[in-house]
């Protein structure tokens, strides 16, 4: 099984994620990563979802997706030609002896402080899954008290745009 | 407003758009689609709709007893015709009770307009009464669904949803409609904007891979063109049948594709599958070429996937490209609407005929060996009751192929299949993917109101018709002179056949006590009488074709004839289930023998 990375353009009708994800689970595939928001046209949204699967059952899926009538367009995203980021917010147990320590992950990792208290801090950190996979590594022995994660998102690099090739036909 | 038939853009009318409320709407646009019967049963949620409809005069609507019987009757007046079938049920339950249609249609692609009432908008969410979340529920099994909060949102949600059903591979669209949006009032636009950026079926093959078709196919030894049930919901009977005949090849039908190619036709193997003839299963099986037209490569078809048709090359056609490859790599995929393909496909197969010819010779020699080896045929019953394989056979010989016939779903529907010979597509009707017992007698009442001057025949068992004879009631009332054989063998007998096979004759919970030596419980002559059908009892071979003529000289009301046969009658030939089609045993213990490769 290989992660692959899909990009869909929706239609931001009621439902809609109730249908995408309604799929993923009668078919039997799992999602590992969802994040669903506005594109840049009013009325569409960009859903970005990471499953794992082998070539021949992806195909199956992008095929059924493509079937439902609010999917616009999927394109699979591939790790070379995109750009692809997590948003991870991660809430580190410290004291005046380990500060420093976390201070210093966190700026290695071009990380950010973003709430700090006597005992904790509040990390937020954007890259790829490798990055904060790391990062996650290195905060692990101080205690990580808490984390909330994004889905992952990804958009192709260079100009071209995934609508333009919607709405050039 | 004018009132147009069809749905054309035009120049905007200088007048204000008339005012409709939400339900007048409704009717409206059924009207202006050219739908011209429905099938429902009223309920709190769609009395505004119900309201309108007693008023106006151009859609017939049938009060059947049962939202299933509505399902199945839309998916008969459907399957019979091609037109889209309409269905109306009211909220929670009634939605609800139209689930297994729906399922079906979704199943057997068939074009079915279900629409529903919801409770009022300011309602929904807080469980209000006969409120059920249908839209949710319907989803894994339409095609898609709309909710119409608004009367301003029906037009286009009802010409929407009767678009998608009807175009691409066809299916089942739900329209949820709240009961404030069937009672507002709102200016009616027609013709609606069709807003479906996202749907965009595929009609027009790729000419390169029909090309590569045509090259297979004239260097295959051994083709067989495998046509599904798709070639009947493009209406590609005839593309097929020229086909057939410039390439000579050898054509099996799937149940669902039973008539889409003539049975009387010398190059038609019969049915393949499970219950297939053995020419059929092991043309598909020997094949060197497997051309699919519109079929699915379902598991009752290939037996065990990874067994099937070894040597087999596979051209895929299908309108759903999800289909192609989805169970057998398709070594040429065409994407297409069946009678597009067809058409190019012959055209592509004379141009390389010009450069040689297939040699089919030694393939044919093979099947016509088998077919002469291995014909349909049934033994007596040992048990001296009447063969349901009989009574089947002569109901199809003298009604005729111009009659409709629609099955349920088990042995019956099998024999069915097997002995009744299909000359035209949308003759044969039946419940083929989903399985769905009960969609016999609805469903041929659906078909009788589509096509009031043919002969509709609803084969059905005793479980089956138990399911949902209800809807004689809704025949008799409304002068829909269906005729139904019940082949009344006691007990569920599929179920029955394999607990005879594979479960050592424990015949657990399978008897029905319908038939010969039981208390017969219902009696369905008395229950045909109190449904003001005509019942008929037929218990000896003598007797079968007197009734036969009687039903079929009867059409001021349905008929019910009962037929008891012997319930130790057993569908032949049959491929195990899990196991390769070589295996294919022509009677119990009997399986035909083959060339090594």
């Amino acid at each position: 099984m290989t992660s692959h990375v899909l990009s869909l353009l929706v239609e931001d009708k009621p439902g809609l994620l109730t249908r995408v994800a309604g799929l993923f689970a009668r078919r039997g595939f799992n999602i590992e990563s969802l994040a669903v928001g506005h594109s840049e046209i009013p009325s569409l949204s960009r859903i970005t979802i990471r499953v794992d699967v082998d070539d021949v059952p992806l195909e199956q899926v992008t095929k059924q997706l493509n079937k439902l009538i609010n999917v616009i367009k999927i394109v699979e995203l591939d790790v070379s030609q995109s750009v692809q980021r997590e948003h991870l917010l991660i809430k580190v147990k410290v004291d005046a002896t380990t500060r420093s320590q976390v201070l210093e992950a966190v700026n290695l990792f071009r990380a950010r402080v973003v709430d700090v208290a006597t005992d904790a801090v509040v990390i937020e950190v954007t890259g790829d899954n490798g990055k904060t996979q790391a990062l996650l590594r290195v905060l692990e022995p101080f205690g990580i008290r808490e984390l909330a994660q994004s889905g992952l998102l990804a958009i192709g690099r260079g100009s071209k745009s995934i609508t333009e090739r919607v709405f050039r036909n | 407003m004018t009132t147009e038939t069809t749905p054309v853009p035009s120049a905007p009318a200088s007048a204000e758009p008339e005012m409709l409320t939400g339900s007048g709407a409704i009717i409206r646009t059924l009207e202006l689609l050219g739908v011209t019967d429905v099938f429902g049963i009223p309920g709190g949620a769609v009395i505004p709709l119900y309201d309108e409809l007693m008023t106006q005069t151009k859609i017939r609507h049938i009060l059947v007893r049962h939202e299933q019987g509505a399902g199945h009757a839309a998916e008969g007046y459907a399957s019979a015709t091609g037109r889209v079938g309409v269905a109306i049920a009211t909220s929670g339950p009634g939605a609800t009770n139209l689930v297994t249609a729906i399922a079906d249609a979704y199943m057997d692609s068939v074009p079915l307009l279900a629409i529903t009432g919801q409770v009022f908008s300011t309602s929904m969410g807080t469980d209000a009464f006969q409120e059920a979340d249908i839209i949710g529920i319907t989803m894994p099994i339409t095609k898609h669904s709309f909710l119409a909060r608004r009367a301003e949102e029906i037009p286009a949600a009802i010409a929407s949803a009767y678009h998608i059903a009807s175009t691409g591979r066809p299916g089942p669209v739900l329209v949820d409609i709240t009961k404030d949006a069937q009672q507002n009032l709102a200016p009616f636009i027609w013709p609606p904007k069709l807003d479906l950026p996202g749907y965009r079926p595929i009609v027009k093959a790729h000419g390169k891979q029909v090309q590569a078709a045509a090259q297979l196919l004239l260097a295959a030894k051994k083709p067989v063109l495998y046509v599904g049930g798709g070639v009947i919901r493009a209406h590609a009977s005839a593309e097929l049948l020229a086909l057939a005949e410039a390439t000579g090849a050898p054509v099996v039908t799937t149940l669902m594709a039973r008539g889409a190619f003539p049975d009387s036709h010398p190059q038609h193997l019969g049915m393949p599958g499970m219950h297939g003839t053995v020419p059929a299963v092991l043309a598909l099986q020997e094949s060197d070429l497997i051309i699919s037209l519109g079929a699915r490569f379902d598991d009752r078809v290939t037996g065990k996937i990874s067994e099937f048709a070894p040597s087999a090359k596979i051209v895929h056609v299908d309108v759903d490209p999800a289909e192609i490859s989805k169970i057998r790599f398709a070594d040429v995929p065409i994407v297409g609407d069946a009678k597009d393909v067809i058409a190019d496909l012959i055209i592509a197969w004379a141009e390389v005929l010009q450069g040689g010819a297939s040699d089919t010779a030694e393939w044919w020699t093979y099947l016509h060996g088998l077919k002469d080896e291995f014909p349909l045929g049934f033994t007596e019953p040992t048990d001296g009751l009447l063969a349901p394989q009989y009574v089947i056979q002569r109901i199809g010989e003298l009604t005729g192929p111009e009659a409709v016939y629609a099955a349920g779903v088990g042995q019956h529907q099998m024999w069915a299949a097997q002995f009744i010979k299909y000359e035209r597509p949308n003759s044969w009707l039946n419940s083929g993917g989903a399985g769905t017992m009960g969609y016999s007698v609805p469903a041929a009442m659906g078909a009788k109101v589509a096509e009031p001057d043919r002969v509709v025949w609803s084969i059905d068992g005793d479980g089956c018709f138990q399911m949902t004879n209800q809807e004689l009631a809704t025949c008799t009332i409304n002068k829909i002179p269906i005729k139904v054989a019940i082949i009344n063998n006691s007990s569920l007998g599929m179920v029955r056949q394999w607990q005879s096979l594979f479960y050592d004759g424990r015949h657990s919970f399978t008897d029905l006590n319908t038939g010969h030596g039981t208390a017969m419980v219902p009696d369905f002559v008395k229950m045909a009488d109190a449904y003001g059908a005509l019942g008929i009892r037929v218990t000896s071979k003598d007797q079968v074709d007197d009734a036969i003529k009687l039903a079929l000289a009867t059409n001021d009301r349905p008929v019910v004839i009962d037929f008891i046969v012997s319930p130790g009658a057993m569908v032949w030939p049959m491929v195990p289930q899990g196991v390769s089609n070589s295996f294919v045993q022509y009677a119990k213990d009997h399986a035909p023998t083959w060339g090594d490769e």
